[in-house]
């Protein structure tokens, strides 16, 4: 009986990418899925939450194939790993499409690199010259020590593509950040929730590093 | 800024094997595609870029599996151009594995399209590749304009005017060559890279004439380009990717390394 790591599909990119590299660093008894079934969610030992693309049509595409209670019940329950669009929809709110209510896991906003409400003058002078999407390889610096990280060296580079970032209102859940203009959470961890905006199927070694921690995590910190 | 600037290797691949033109002629084989990415991975290349050069369009498949192939063991960001025409060649390219697609001559042909597929697949995914000459005169003020067909059609266009109006239609990234240097290995057009890269709000990817690890770093410093890419100089073992990254750390530019 092998057990499954569970690939989230709800039609919002392309998912072949994570499961290869995931079948990159699985442990032999593992098998990866890409599934939109609830049951087969239900039943993974672990469960990878990915998604790109715009907050409004993710949200929406969770909602009508009615995973949103799954997603939330495996993210209670076993090692969650969310990447990118797949973390911000753990927030309650993202700022992106005139603003958009999202799963509400953690407390917190989604953010705009550009328009940052918090900035002042001279932040919105230096986020000027900025290009948006923040795309390409940029250090992660460890906030605290976390399984995940394991064999994975403090500021070590991953690839991330995005334009939005991730404002929790509990410092506790910072992992890690990011300087981009101004330093932005990039990833969140609590209890068996682990979530990075960077793409760890992306990011070289280091990233198959995340990835091969994760197959083997308990879930515990 | 602890950005890294990013070099990205360049794969002209026809039918399913790694090519290098001058000046889209003298076409010399390279390798094996899948090869050539894992060999470019295990050098530190920040991205990879495919662009498809084969002329005939029913051959599509082929780049389809040389995308799959490299996919499922290179885990790096993938980019795949050449002859991008609808929403469901952008789709089949991201199923095989691509991480963006590049955009050109439909671009130009029907501007709607990058806005379409922007909106479906999101802007992140979407490359729109410039080809662009200087038609100013000597002594004139510098003009660029947008040609098609491997550099021989001029469309009229103004390179920057272009530049900035597909960033509004939803290019996530400018991948910019200048027709005059590509294949020439005497260096970028620096001054068009970067009026190009400060007009739009997108990171702009410089291409075309590099010949020495100096071009690359002059790219950055001088074009203000986010992304250097470049061909020859790698299938050929001039230079290993590793060499060409030391090589722009040491002129200071933020790199991955």
């Amino acid at each position: 009986m092998s057990s499954v790591i569970a690939v989230v599909d709800y039609g919002m990119g392309n998912l072949r990418s994570v499961s290869k590299a995931l079948e990159h660093v699985t442990a032999e008894n593992q098998r990866v899925v890409i599934t939109s079934d609830a049951r087969e969610i239900e039943n993974a030992e672990r469960v990878v939450f990915p998604g790109q693309g715009a907050v409004r049509g993710c949200m929406q595409h969770l909602q009508d194939i009615q995973l949103e209670a799954v997603v939330m019940k495996a993210a209670h329950e076993k090692p969650f790993l969310g990447i990118c669009m797949g973390m911000q929809v753990l927030m309650s709110r993202s700022e992106e499409n005139q603003g958009v209510d999202c799963m509400g896991l953690y407390a917190g906003v989604v953010r705009a690199f550009a328009n940052d409400k918090s900035a002042d003058e001279k932040l919105k002078s230096q986020m000027q010259d900025l290009k948006i999407p923040h795309m390409g390889w940029n250090k992660v610096s460890q906030k605290r020590s976390h399984p995940l990280w394991q064999d994975i060296k403090d500021d070590s580079r991953f690839y991330f593509v995005h334009s939005y970032y991730v404002d929790p209102e509990d410092e506790g859940l910072v992992a890690g950040t990011t300087e981009y203009g101004i330093d932005f959470v990039s990833v969140i961890a609590r209890d068996n929730v682990f979530a990075a905006q960077f793409h760890p199927e992306k990011s070289a070694h280091d990233g198959l590093q995340l990835l091969k921690n994760f197959c083997r995590w308990n879930g515990q910190t | 800024m602890a950005l890294a600037k990013r070099i990205i290797p360049c794969l002209d691949v026809d039918n399913g094997r790694v090519v290098k033109g001058v000046q889209f002629v003298d076409i010399r084989d390279a390798g094996d595609p899948v090869e050539v990415a894992r060999r470019y991975d295990e050098e530190g290349a920040d991205e990879i870029t495919f662009l498809d050069i084969t002329a005939s369009s029913d051959d599509r498949e082929t780049i389809v599996n040389v995308v799959e192939n490299v996919a499922n063991e290179v885990f790096i960001p993938l980019t795949v151009g050449g002859g991008i025409r609808t929403v469901d060649d952008v789709r089949r390219m991201l199923n095989a594995g691509a991480d963006k697609v590049a955009i050109n001559t439909a671009a130009v042909f029907n501007p709607e399209f990058v806005r379409e597929a922007s909106d479906k697949v999101g802007s992140q995914c979407i490359v729109v590749a410039i080809d662009a000459k200087k038609v100013s005169a000597e002594g004139e003020p510098l003009r660029w304009e947008i040609f098609t067909h491997g550099g021989r059609k001029p469309t009229g266009l103004d390179a920057i005017e272009w530049a900035v109006k597909m960033v509004d239609y939803g290019a996530g990234e400018i991948l910019l060559t200048s027709m005059d240097r590509d294949g020439t290995k005497i260096g970028f057009d620096l001054p068009l890279t970067r009026a190009i890269s400060d007009a739009v709000s997108v990171p702009v990817i410089a291409s075309g004439g590099v010949g020495t690890l100096d071009h690359l770093a002059d790219g950055v410093i001088e074009g203000h380009a986010d992304a250097v890419l470049a061909a020859s100089i790698f299938h050929f073992a001039e230079y290993t990717i590793h060499e060409a990254k030391q090589h722009m750390a040491d002129r200071g530019i933020e790199m991955r390394l």
